[in-house]
């Protein structure tokens, strides 16, 4: 073995590694009830209680005895919770009490207990595993008929068939299994003397159940089960640390599923592999055939691929014609060594599919396992439909009157080709039975109207019987090879269908950008190619732990509140949950995670109505749900991107802002406090003129300072909303005189021409508001354009357009072009080449934000005659 | 005897201010700090005028023009903040006698005291003849000059005028305007149609008008000669 060998195995790292963080699990193992499990269970607990471990007792079966109670009495215990069934009220275990109270060790009798109706998990075991999960160690007993691949057997040894069983995988699972074992003959005296808790009614079969040689075989499975549990642990050991040692061989075992079922076949192959420590399969061939089964029939192998797959095997549905070829085709290729094929009680003239089995699998050894009768009885047949009977009645009626057409023109023999046609033509339209059915009636029509002496079913002629048996020969063969080529032709389009459906899905998906089109698109296409009501489920925000229903097909679909919390359920353990899986059955819908390599990122619901998804559909739901859940994930990232965006500008903005009050504020801050401290220290030493200037200094900039708060204000206001129009019909002339008067100070270096329509209508407007917009605009005219240039203020009116517009022009630089949005943002300034002009960029986003708020527009634009700018704003009148 | 000024200001930095400023004009001045103490001194200390800041701590402003109004003519001058035209327009039409919006320069302010102080012209009887820059109004015959041309205006753009006249220097809120001229059911729109055809007669430069002074969002003022 070369050292690469002797590397830990991936997989042994990884099963210990799932160890870490989760709770520890011990078994007490017993072959058969009253071997003194819980007695043992409890006194383990009294000694980890000693060692001070919080030990609880989260549901414990006393059965009245009373040195078991004595002991229970001695430790913490969980109250149970009461569930009302059928009026009755059931005692369950309360797993959220413990979860709550979250001890160190918690003790759970009977693992194989079903729960009430209602409880968040069917099985007592799945229980266990979610405490395990949470960290909690979990002392728990069980007895050896549970073990679920041990079923069928244990139902042989005692026949008593038990319906509450546990996966093996918990088995497996288990860190520690310890046998509790007792001798049949003891167990039988403790039997004798009352010690074991017996159900009044189940006296008789529990008489039989404890007979010496039941016991016995119990005691050898509980045993040898035991064992095998001991080597796993072995060899996950030796696999971990890289131990040299008898690797298993390199076999896989393939189990042959067909619609009889199989949980029997399903059962042995899961022991086989087991023993042989090699991995395993189940599949099934899905032939024309299956198309037509009725549901029960589907649904029988729906479930036995479930179990299969509960089991630890690989459940593969293979598409095909020929059960037995593609099966062995199918080991061969992928190096099954074993083969389990069942082989129902048959009637003698069907062929034996184990033994063509046998045959075809060459040096593949076949295991062939009498399935159950009850089983056998399962199967139905197909319906038989009349149609294409009739038709291929028809069809052959046809063929006759061809024939007598021409029976003068051809020989007798080649009439028959005319029925060969016919024979042809029903199989390649209607399958197998229709074709053999017109094959018999062509014969006999053959015979008949056309062979010596006709009009009678007798031939005369050797010849003709030669002739009528090649015939039949050549019918039955081509309607077979018909009939075949038909079912695969089937068979593909389903598939092919599907795979067009996938692909255009996907296509689809890639051109999506808004996530509630993706939703409803992912809805939509899971409703139609799996037949059922769909709903899918996000979280309300990214991150957020609440999920709720985002797209539904059929759209008007909500659900109540024990799907939400199967859905809640699903989406934090990233499992299925819901009706058909093992969390929260009492749900009406499925639900399944959408997962990515980053995790879960939605979940869909499948309504349970219409019966259980078949491993078809939910593979194809899988295919999907992997399509959607990626295109999802790609929105979420585009949207994170667009976030990152919007919070990049918002930073760009925040700079922007505290450059412009940093330099605005402190500039007439600095010259104000400057001219007033020279004017505190050396007034005398000033000439007049000097302070005049001084004070005038101080004056102005108080003024621009009061503009730039005045500014942030208006903008402060605009941005929370808390702008109030107060809008009443304005003069805009008048508007206009006012605010020149008021802008004089600023527009003291420019002459201010006017070009006012004479008929300018009233117009409804805020006039505190509309004046700050003429100002800004006036300010900032000036503070562009040179001194001593003009400015004009022109406004007209459309009638016809309901509009009047009003435009202040001046004969500065203008605008760059590919600014004349931008210039309307806040803190936005035009970078001339020499420097920034004085200016806080706020002025221009008022006024576009006081416009709008009037209802107006306002554009900005560079003149077409000369050099210089053109602000526009318009209103409605 | 000069005139005493209340001033009512929370801000010590703005009372400050207009104590020195007051008394540069010529005014003598006591201050209170909040509308208790504003009440109480304006019936104990009899002011000639009360310079009130609308923004106080324990009273609105508006209320408290109210108060003291309910009691006295004394003269109220509001001080208000930029963006709070109701508020000024609301202590107006509740009788305050004019406003100064902060900041104010101390001259703007000492005129609108002055004015403020000297009471209107229809309670002190008749000002024969009106002048402000180019207009001259003959109340007594009716006669309106504009450039020493004559005038003809409609009855109801004389009634304005010579209200506006009566009150010169003074803010008229429109609705203040309109209650003098039309009762109760005046219409906004209809005096600016008024407005403006006056300041086409009597106006230099009607596009900005140098007599009839718009006062944004609030009303009008007659710009009286300095």
């Amino acid at each position: 073995m070369s050292d690469r060998d002797l590397r830990p195995s991936p997989d042994a790292l990884l099963k210990a590694a799932l160890r870490d963080g989760r709770g520890k699990l011990k078994i007490f193992l017993g072959a058969a009830p009253g071997v003194g499990k819980t007695y043992q269970m409890l006194i383990a607990a009294h000694d980890r209680l000693r060692d001070g471990v919080d030990v609880v007792a989260g549901i414990v079966e006393t059965h009245g005895r009373a040195e078991t109670e004595a002991l229970l009495g001695g430790l913490p215990t969980l109250p149970r919770r009461r569930v009302e069934y059928a009026g009755h009220t059931l005692e369950e275990m309360d797993i959220d009490a413990i979860l709550a109270r979250r001890p160190a060790l918690v003790l759970v009798d009977e693992l194989a207990h079903s729960n009430a109706p209602g409880s968040r998990h069917p099985k007592r075991y799945l229980d266990v595993e979610e405490l395990i999960a949470a960290g909690i160690d979990v002392y728990a007993t069980l007895n050896i008929q549970h073990v679920e691949s041990l079923n069928d057997v244990v139902a042989q040894i005692t026949r008593i068939r038990v319906r509450e069983t546990v996966p093996d995988s918990i088995i497996d699972g288990a860190n520690e299994i310890e046998l509790i074992d007792l001798t049949p003959d003891d167990l039988m005296q403790r039997l004798r003397d009352g010690k074991i808790y017996v159900a009044k009614t189940a006296t008789r079969a529990l008489a039989h159940y404890f007979s010496p040689g039941n016991l016995t075989a119990l005691r050898e499975l509980a045993l040898r089960r035991t064992a095998q549990r001991v080597d796993a642990q072995l060899r996950d050991h030796m696999q971990a640390h890289a131990i040299k040692g008898p690797w298993a061989a390199g076999d896989r075992i393939l189990v042959c599923i067909d619609q009889r079922g199989g949980d029997t076949l399903v059962r042995y192959g899961r022991r086989l592999a087991e023993r042989l420590l090699v991995p395993w399969a189940a599949v099934h061939v899905e032939t024309a055939r299956d198309l037509a089964l009725p549901p029960a029939s589907l649904d029988k192998i729906a479930e036995t691929m479930r179990l299969a797959q509960q089991l630890g095997a690989d459940a593969i549905t293979l598409p095909g014609s020929a059960v037995v070829g593609d099966l062995v085709a199918y080991a061969r290729e992928h190096n099954f060594t074993q083969i389990v094929i069942g082989s129902p009680p048959r009637h003698w003239w069907q062929a034996s599919r184990a033994s063509a089995m046998i045959a075809a699998a060459g040096d593949i050894p076949v295991h062939v396992i009498g399935t159950e009768a009850g089983n056998a009885r399962r199967f139905v047949r197909p319906r038989v439909q009349a149609t294409p009977y009739l038709a291929s009645t028809a069809l052959v009626g046809a063929a006759i009157l061809v024939g007598l057409g021409l029976r003068h023109v051809l020989n007798v023999s080649s009439i028959s080709l005319v029925f060969l046609t016919a024979v042809l033509g029903a199989a390649s339209a209607f399958g197998l039975g229709p074709s053999l059915f017109a094959c018999l009636a062509s014969v006999l029509a053959y015979n008949f109207f056309f062979l010596e002496p006709i009009y009678t079913f007798t031939i005369a002629d050797p010849e003709n019987v030669v002739t009528l048996i090649f015939f039949t020969a050549t019918a039955i063969i081509a309607s077979n090879l018909a009939a075949l080529v038909r079912a695969q032709a089937i068979t593909a389009r389903a598939r092919a269908r599907t795979t067009e459906d996938l692909y255009q899905f996907s296509r689809k998906l890639a051109g999506i950008a808004s996530l509630d089109d993706l939703l409803w698109a992912t809805a939509f296409q899971i409703a139609s190619m799996v037949k059922r009501r769909v709903v899918l489920l996000l979280p309300i925000e990214p991150g957020r732990e609440s999920l709720s229903v985002r797209g539904a097909y059929p759209p008007e679909d909500t659900l109540d509140d024990s799907d939400l919390a199967a859905a809640h359920w699903s989406w934090h353990s990233n499992q299925p949950a819901g009706n058909g899986a093992n969390t929260l059955p009492g749900a009406k819908w499925l639900f399944l995670p959408l997962r990515t390599s980053a995790g879960p990122v939605a979940v869909v619901g499948i309504a349970a109505a219409d019966g259980l998804l078949t491993p078809d559909q939910r593979r194809l739901l899988d295919a999907l749900g992997d399509q959607a859940a990626v295109s999802i994930e790609r929105i979420a990232l585009a949207e994170a991107v667009d976030r990152s965006h919007l919070f990049a500008e918002t930073e760009r903005l925040r700079t922007a802002m505290l450059t412009s009050i940093s330099h605005d504020l402190r500039t007439p801050l600095a010259a104000i406090l400057g001219a007033a401290s020279t004017l505190q220290s050396y007034r005398d030493s000033l000439d007049a003129a000097t302070q005049t200037d001084l004070l005038a200094t101080i004056a102005e900039e108080a003024e621009r300072l009061g503009r730039f708060v005045a500014n942030l204000l208006d903008m402060t206001r605009l941005e929370s909303g808390a702008i109030a129009l107060r809008t009443q019909p304005a003069d805009l002339g008048e508007l206009v005189g006012s605010t020149l008067a008021r802008a004089s100070k600023v527009l003291a270096q420019h002459r201010v021409g006017l070009d006012l329509a004479s008929d300018l209508p009233l117009l409804p407007l805020d006039e505190v508001l509309f004046e700050q917009v003429l100002f800004n605009l006036l300010d900032n005219a000036a503070k562009y354009a040179p001194a001593g240039t003009a400015i004009t203020v022109r406004a007209w009116w459309e009638r016809q357009e309901k509009l009047v517009t009003l435009q202040v022009i001046d004969e500065g630089p203008g605008i760059p072009p590919e600014l004349t949005e931008r210039i309307f943002d806040k803190f936005f300034r035009v970078q001339a080449r020499d420097r920034t002009r004085v200016g806080t960029g706020l002025g221009l986003a008022i006024c576009r934000g006081f416009v709008e708020a009037m209802g107006g527009r306002i554009t900005a634009a560079n003149r077409a005659d000369r050099h210089g700018a053109v602000f526009s704003v318009r209103l409605p009148t | 005897m000069t005139a005493l000024v209340l001033i009512v200001d929370d801000e010590p930095a703005i009372r400050r201010l207009l104590r020195t400023g007051l008394a540069a004009g010529g005014y003598r001045t006591i201050e209170a700090e909040t509308a208790a103490e504003a009440i109480a001194m304006a019936g104990g200390e009899s002011p000639d005028l009360i310079l009130l800041d609308l923004g106080l701590p324990d009273m609105e402003g508006i209320d408290l023009v109210r108060t003291i109004h309910a009691g006295s003519a004394m003269p109220i001058v509001v001080l208000s903040a930029r963006d709070d035209e109701r508020g000024k327009v609301a202590a107006l039409d509740l009788g305050a006698d004019d406003y100064v919006t902060k900041p104010f320069g101390m001259a703007e302010l000492i005129a609108r005291i002055r004015t403020a102080l000297r009471h209107c012209l229809a309670q002190e009887g008749a000002v024969p003849l009106f002048q402000s820059g180019p207009l001259s109004v003959d109340l007594v015959r009716r006669i309106v000059k504009a450039a020493d041309q004559d005038v003809h205006l409609s009855p109801r753009e004389y009634d304005i005028l010579k209200l506006m006249i009566l009150h010169a220097g003074r803010v008229l809120t429109h609705r203040s305007i309109m209650a003098k001229l039309w009762g109760a059911g005046g219409d906004v729109q209809q005096l600016r149609v008024y407005v403006r055809q006056i300041r086409q007669k009597i106006e230099v430069d009607p596009e900005r008008p140098a007599i009839i002074l718009t006062e944004t969002g609030v009303g009008y003022r007659l710009a009286v000669p300095e």
